[in-house]
């Protein structure tokens, strides 16, 4: 099934609750209601002319005034795809977590916990990833300002080549 | 009076692996608890190797990405190129110029040959069997020196531009390239008839990791893991990308031969199988190359249109997810790969249950999973 036809069956079950579809040329996606992403998730799995049986990718991405939620959805057995959006607010930022009908959603939703400061509801293991647990921030945001120093381990190094370098901007 | 008795008391225990150790294919660590011999849960503990490269990319724009795409996946870079070129070219509304998909195609299966025969080296020294582990990197070793002389590198290829490949194949490349695959073919065979049938490897793995086809789908798996399972998946006919519709090969899945259906045994096979058909497909590319140029005209300062995609390249450790947005600057707003080891990863503890801890470094090397390309 084409990406709109998917969106258009989801918004006729679901209404005001799917925000907007986006056409785009490239991947058209849909915003929908962060408050309703569990129960639409599920009713994609669950529809047999859907399938949605695989969470390929969930990632976030950090848009200055707002944080989004990206969730892409594959379908093996239709062999088609389709892609959600959430908006979050940017001061602590929460959505309910996928985990527990994608079980993938797990290590990804703990990657944008660690990188962006998601918060997931109901997420069995919500631990940092990638990043040391004590890691001031969340790296991924663009206000993020890389520490200076971390356990006393300086994370600058000042070139030496650049010192000598008399026409070297200091 | 203390009154002895005979009843047996086991304690469970902690046991810390890694992240230094030498069968967890880079820096990995487990906390694996086990009783005795046998473990409850193996719990991965990742990050060791994080670099950041997403956010990296957010500095250094479209043209000086490249480079740093070698780093996710340093066993087999010519995808990570490639996966980050094509998502560029959609971006940008590229077209590659035919010659230089077949550039691309031809160093990208090599590439798979190189991966697949470390993969499978090393499994066989993970469970203690050193010699074949020689075999295959010799093999290996004579895919680098290939490589090497198309694109100056043995590891970190930065072969691809956004566009196309930055050199032709050298003159006389195509012969050398037919005469190693000439030699390949049969070493395929001997190395089957080395150490893929031998009684102690196959008892070593049959029915270890056992992983149905409803959880690999689940867990996201990808690549060689999922199509052990006996899902016949694979990107580059399901859904074809660069010029993959010309060649004609097959997708091997896993038939649960010697056990079970899904077990390490049959991911080792499916990589051994495929290792026969990216030997196909590089002789009908070798042969089929069209002549032309073999990179596009990108501008410098390449600035793709506002806008997003997702693409998705078959590489050795299966189906990479390349998610770029561009705000129309010259640099991404974000970028995000979605790769197979990481998905593998997430699947470990819960398989652990139950194994023992001999078997654990098994079950990852089946896995082949790669540290870098989880934490990126």
């Amino acid at each position: 099934m084409e990406p709109l036809k998917i969106y258009e069956r989801v918004q006729e079950r679901f209404g005001a609750r799917v925000l907007e579809t986006v056409n785009k040329p490239l991947d058209p996606f849909m915003f929908v209601d962060p408050a309703a992403i569990v129960e639409i998730a599920q009713y994609m799995k669950d529809d047999p002319e859907l399938a949605m049986d695989c969470l390929s990718n969930e990632s976030g991405v950090d848009y200055k005034d707002r944080i989004e939620v990206v969730y892409h959805l594959f379908s093996y057995r239709h062999r088609h795809g389709a892609v959600l959006k959430v908006k979050l607010p940017r001061d602590n930022p929460q959505v309910a977590t996928l985990e527990n009908i994608w079980k993938s959603a797990n290590w990804m939703e703990r990657e944008i916990f660690d990188l962006l400061g998601v918060n997931f509801e109901g997420h069995s293991d919500m631990r940092r990833l990638l990043m040391p647990e004590d890691w001031p921030g969340y790296p991924l945001r663009k206000d993020f300002v890389e520490p200076l120093e971390y356990h006393g381990i300086s994370t600058v190094r000042e070139s030496p080549i650049i010192r000598l370098d008399p026409k070297a901007k200091k | 009076m203390s009154e002895t008795t005979n009843t047996f008391r086991t304690e469970e225990m902690s046991l810390n692996m890694g992240p230094q150790h030498p069968s967890t294919h880079g820096v990995l660590r487990f906390v694996v608890r086990a009783d005795g011999e046998v473990m409850r849960e193996a719990i991965p503990d990742v990050g060791y190797l994080h670099r950041s490269i997403e956010k990296i990319a957010e500095k250094v724009g479209y043209h000086g990405f490249m480079p740093y795409t070698d780093r996710v996946d340093y066993v087999c870079a010519m995808f990570t190129n490639q996966g980050w070129g094509i998502a560029c070219e959609k971006l940008g509304h590229i077209e590659v110029p035919r010659r230089g998909e077949y550039c691309r195609v031809i160093a990208a299966e090599f590439n798979r040959l190189a991966s697949h025969l470390l993969s499978v080296g090393t499994m066989g020294m993970d469970i203690g069997a050193m010699t074949p582990f020689t075999h295959a990197i010799r093999e290996r070793e004579m895919i680098n020196d290939l490589i090497e002389e198309l694109c100056g590198a043995r590891l970190t290829f930065n072969y691809m531009r956004i566009g196309g490949v930055a050199w032709d194949l050298p003159p006389g490349w195509r012969e050398k390239a037919v005469a190693y695959l000439d030699h390949l073919d049969p070493i395929i065979d001997e190395y089957n008839a080395l150490i893929s049938f031998n009684k102690i490897f196959v008892e070593r793995l049959i029915n270890i990791g056992i992983i149905t086809p409803a959880d690999a789908i689940n867990y996201n798996l990808v690549g060689p893991n999922l199509r052990a399972c006996g899902i016949k998946w694979d990107i580059r006919k399901d859904i074809p990308y660069s010029v993959y519709p010309d060649f004609d090969f097959e997708v091997p899945i896993g038939k649960g031969e010697w056990g079970t259906l899904g077990d390490s045994m049959d991911r080792y096979m499916v990589r051994m199988r495929e290792m026969k058909e990216s030997v196909k497909i590089l002789r009908q590319a070798l042969k089929q190359i069209p002549p032309g140029s073999v990179l596009a005209k990108v501008a410098r300062n390449f600035k793709p249109p506002a806008g997003e995609c997702q693409v998705r390249v078959e590489s050795a450790r299966g189906d990479m997810g390349w998610y770029v947005v561009s705000d129309g600057t010259g640099y991404p707003w974000r970028v995000h790969v979605r790769t197979g080891s990481f998905a593998a990863m997430g699947i470990i503890q819960k398989l652990s249950a139950g194994l023992m801890i001999a078997d654990l470094v098994a079950l990852i090397a089946s896995l082949d999973v790669i540290a870098p390309e989880i934490d990126r």
